[in-house]
């Protein structure tokens, strides 16, 4: 006695709480993985697949087993050459045992135990200390577009927008309908006809009147018109109004003489972390480098981070190039802008008011979100003092400072409370 | 006697599936197998791997181990370094068979004779499996536990739960009754013996480390009090019965682990008698189907085609060597006595005779239901079966510079082939022999365990975490004495970590 159930569509992913069990457990060492990983990593690489490795030793569970040495009899299969007291030289290494033969399957594995989080892991994982995410969503505004959708079907409009397969079914349903009287009328002819068997006269005169009758009910009913204005159906179209899913992310970055790698560091680390928001809020998310000391250049990302330069620092530069890039590559109307600066606050004294001037005239009335970090252990410079009255006349433009790159995940916060605050 | 076959093409439907189990399930009756009734369910491959993941178990508590193991499968399975088996068959009563939905109708009729009849017949009438498991109540226990376990996540953390839980893994081999008939459990009875376990265990602990002094004294220091009076074997349970400071819901989780082990424990030691059983099956009952005509010559085909693969058996030299093929080994055994049965030589006389001339069904039947594979080896692989495999022994003795060819299959080799392969599949040889040997109960309530060395094996490095995992559970500290033939204590290890 049988019975046969299919359970393919019930009870999916058995293994979830399990399997966020072993990343809650491991969560050191993956973060740890992760976060090797990005520095070596584009940032527009990251939070795809992101294959995290494990050592072997650390993820084995202790039992009391058997190891090396003592004596140990093992049956072979598939004996072709040897008698008994022949000897086997013993193999050099000393690793997994001896024959090759029941250690084999576990002796020479990888060391490492690799596997990949999702992007929504991989996400948590790394803003597991900011726990900011909701609230970033909340806080990030969002360019609005009109896109049109369809919304059903409707019984006016206009010609182009006829939907041919609806009104055709409409058709044909009030036909049948409408012929539905004829038809009953017409089968009962047919069968009298059929049952009149008699060759005499009355029988003769009957058939012609049937035929006669059935004559006059087909016609009746190819005349129902085949369609008709009631039967017309139409796509129906609505505006709605989305949030754009595309941006830009401008990484502005001084690479004058005084930052050195470790700032570097620090910066790029910044970067990883606004991409990554803003990758949970847009599909689409453009990435342009522009690096700076007296002149801006825009740079690919292996130039940006890594490419050595020399020289005094002209902010100006810089947001001269954000600014006509906004205007020509990027409209406002179609782009959310988002701007991510770091330096170490460097710059040509006299430039910092004409930075100023900048910002408040032709970057932030465009852009969504605008945030500085300043990378420095020491007093602030003018560029501060002029991007603090910035501050004070746009709610979406946040800076701060930074000593090193233990303080970036509390600055990030703070970046992104500063609104609601 | 003439019949249309079942089916034609290669694509399964529920209504086939039920037609060839109806078929199938005859001829199973015919040949006398006695079976559970089936519970057939068609899976994903993902579900699959979740049931590898959960070792099997259809409802498990929750735990990180198991969410390793599916990451792994996972990745592999992707990455195309593994396959996945055609089916998955739970020790239950209704016995419940996992199929692919993958499958071809060929392959699904194939492991429903494997695994619904197979595997079934065996777990029902294996003599283990009747002794340490209950499958009428497995399924309940399993939910009876992962709530339980779940609850006491709730109420203590996850982190405190899984430590405890790490623990009893790493001594679950050591969980399990050797040579005692466990209880039959029922959920209803279990959850009210678990109540009042926790009141009689806790006192129980209690009246074993009452520090108040007897008034007599003097007079029980002659004898005195050894504890426990036999060493145990059973780690877990000692553990769950004695430890001092453990609280009743961990002693429950100590106890569903062993339980779980207990559960499990017959399998790895009726590895070949089952595979060999369940293949020798679906063998023979294929080919009734066949000779009745009720199936394709293409579908017999893939069939045998799909047999070969599973009984084949790579030579030692052979790259992908991985060990004794239990799916081979064990078929060509139940083939063997078959063979005997029916048209024994000479040899077969002189080695068998208590088969010979009788019915090869009662005969593999009578095989089935009393041994496990060590005895099954050291009762009935022929020495024709030695010869076909070409097995020969390899002595490796650390002490020698060289292994050793100590047999072969020739008439001198056949009986030492025998012994030393039945002996691979003893328990001793799988596992350590590591039992509680005793508790200071008067001095620093440390806990002794004693490794009595088989053969000079050493224990792996591991143990020093197990000690430690023994240590989280007992509390006190933890001895464990590695002794020599002579009964004489060679090595100490011991946590905390103190001398030598």
């Amino acid at each position: 006695m049988s019975q046969l159930i299919d359970r393919r569509q019930s009870a999916k992913k058995k293994s979830t709480v399990n399997r966020q069990r072993f990343l809650r457990r491991y969560k050191q060492q993956i973060k740890k993985s992760v976060l090797d990983s990005l520095t070596k990593k584009n940032i527009s690489d990251i939070a795809k697949d992101e294959a995290v490795t494990i050592p072997k030793k650390d993820l084995s569970e202790p039992r009391f087993r058997w190891g090396k040495g003592g004596v140990v009899d093992r049956i072979l299969p598939g004996n072709k050459e040897y008698a008994k007291g022949d000897t086997i030289p013993r193999p050099q290494s000393s690793e997994g045992g001896a024959s090759g033969g029941d250690a084999s399957n576990q002796g020479e594995g990888e060391d490492s135990f690799q596997f990949y989080l999702t992007k929504e892991e991989f996400i948590d994982l790394y803003f597991d200390d900011l726990e900011l995410p909701d609230m970033v969503r909340k806080d990030l505004g969002k360019m609005v577009t009109e896109k049109s959708i369809r919304a059903g079907i409707i019984n006016s409009g206009i010609p182009v927008n006829i939907n041919v397969v609806r009104s055709l079914r409409q058709a044909l349903s009030r036909r049948l309908a409408i012929t539905a009287s004829y038809r009953k009328k017409l089968e009962k002819t047919a069968e009298l006809l059929a049952n009149l068997k008699g060759q005499d006269k009355k029988s003769q005169a009957k058939r012609e009147e049937y035929l006669h009758k059935i004559e006059v009910l087909k016609r009746k009913m190819k005349a129902v018109p085949f369609i008709d204005t009631v039967d017309l159906r139409y796509n129906h179209r609505i505006k709605v109004m989305l949030p754009a899913t595309q941006a830009v992310m401008f990484c502005v970055m001084d690479v004058s003489g005084s930052m050195d790698e470790v700032k570097k560091a620090i910066a790029k680390q910044f970067f990883i972390l606004l991409y990554l928001f803003l990758t949970k809020t847009y599909e689409n998310i453009e990435i342009i480098f522009i690096r700076h000391h007296t002149s801006a250049k825009e740079v690919n990302e292996q130039e940006f981070f890594y490419s050595r330069e020399t020289g005094g620092t002209v902010v100006s530069s810089a947001l001269e190039m954000v600014a006509e890039l906004i205007e020509t590559r990027f409209p406002p109307e179609m782009w959310n802008i988002y701007i991510a600066q770091a330096s170490d606050g460097d710059n040509w004294n006299a430039d910092s008011p004409y930075c100023e001037t900048l910002l408040q005239k032709s970057i932030m009335p465009y852009v969504q979100y605008f945030t500085y970090i300043e990378i420095m252990p020491r007093h602030h410079q003018s560029l501060w003092e002029a991007y603090q009255a910035v501050q004070e006349a746009f709610p979406n433009f946040a800076m701060q400072h930074i000593e090193n790159i233990e303080q970036i995940y509390p600055v990030f916060r703070e970046l992104f409370t500063r609104k609601t605050a | 006697m003439r019949k249309k076959p079942l089916s034609v093409g290669s694509d399964w439907t529920p209504e086939l599936i039920m037609a060839y189990d109806k078929e199938i399930s005859r001829l199973a009756a015919d040949f006398g197998l006695d079976t559970f009734p089936n519970q057939i369910e068609i899976i994903s491959a993902e579900q699959m791997m979740d049931a590898y993941a959960m070792t099997g178990m259809p409802i498990g508590y929750y735990h990180w181990t198991f969410g390793k193991h599916f990451v792994d499968i996972a990745q592999r399975y992707q990455r195309g370094e593994m396959g996945l088996a055609y089916e998955m068959v739970i020790n239950s009563n209704p016995c419940i068979a996992y199929l692919m939905e993958e499958n071809t109708m060929a392959m699904q009729a194939l492991v429903i004779a494997h695994a619904c009849y197979g595997h079934n017949s065996f777990f029902k009438n294996n003599y283990l499996f009747q002794m340490w498991t209950s499958p009428d109540a497995i399924i309940d226990y399993l939910v009876f536990a992962r709530n339980f376990v779940a609850q006491c996540e709730e109420k203590h953390g996850i982190t405190e739960v899984e430590a405890l839980l790490d623990s009893c893994h790493a001594l679950m081999n050591y969980g399990v009754d050797r040579y005692k008939h466990p209880q039959k459990l029922s959920i209803h009875e279990e959850k009210i013996r678990q109540q009042n376990r926790e009141i009689y265990i806790q006192s129980q602990v209690n009246e074993l480390w009452r520090t108040i002094p007897e008034k007599s004294a003097e007079k029980n220091a002659e004898k005195k009090k050894i504890f426990p009076q036999e060493p145990q074997e059973n780690i877990l349970y000692f553990i769950e019965k004695n430890a001092p400071l453990l609280e009743p819901w961990q002693r429950e989780i100590v106890r569903i682990v062993r339980k779980l082990a207990q559960y499990f424990y017959p399998q790895p030691q009726t590895k070949i008698m089952n595979e060999g059983w369940a293949t020798f099956w679906h063998y023979n009952l294929i080919y009734a189907l066949y000779d009745e005509k009720l199936i394709t010559d293409g579908f017999m085909l893939e069939v045998l085609d799909n047999h070969t693969n599973v009984i084949t058996q790579l030579g030692f030299d052979h790259p992908h060597f991985t060990g004794i093929n239990p799916y081979a080994l064990g078929f060509r055994m139940y083939q063997e006595i078959k063979r005997i049965c029916e048209a024994p030589t000479s040899e077969d006389k002189e080695w068998f005779p208590h088969l010979i001339g009788q019915d090869w069904r009662k005969a593999v039947d009578l095989a089935m239901r009393n041994f496990k594979d060590e005895s099954f080896i050291a009762q009935y692989l022929s020495p024709k079966l030695i010869r076909d495999m070409k097995l020969f022994n390899v002595l490796d003795d650390d002490e020698k510079p060289d292994y050793i060819v100590s047999a072969i299959h020739n008439e001198t080799g056949y009986k030492v082939i025998r012994e030393a392969l039945a002996k691979q599949y003893q328990l001793s040889a799988q596992d350590p022999n590591i039992q509680v040997y005793k508790v200071d109960i008067e001095g620093d309530r440390s806990l002794i365990l004693q490794y009595t060395e088989y053969r000079r094996m050493n224990l792996d490095v591991s143990l020093n975490e197990v000690l430690k995992h023994l240590y989280f559970l007992w509390k006190f500290p933890i001895r464990l004495e590695v002794v020599d033939d002579n009964g004489v204590i060679v090595k100490t290890f011991s946590c905390p970590n103190k001398e030598i």
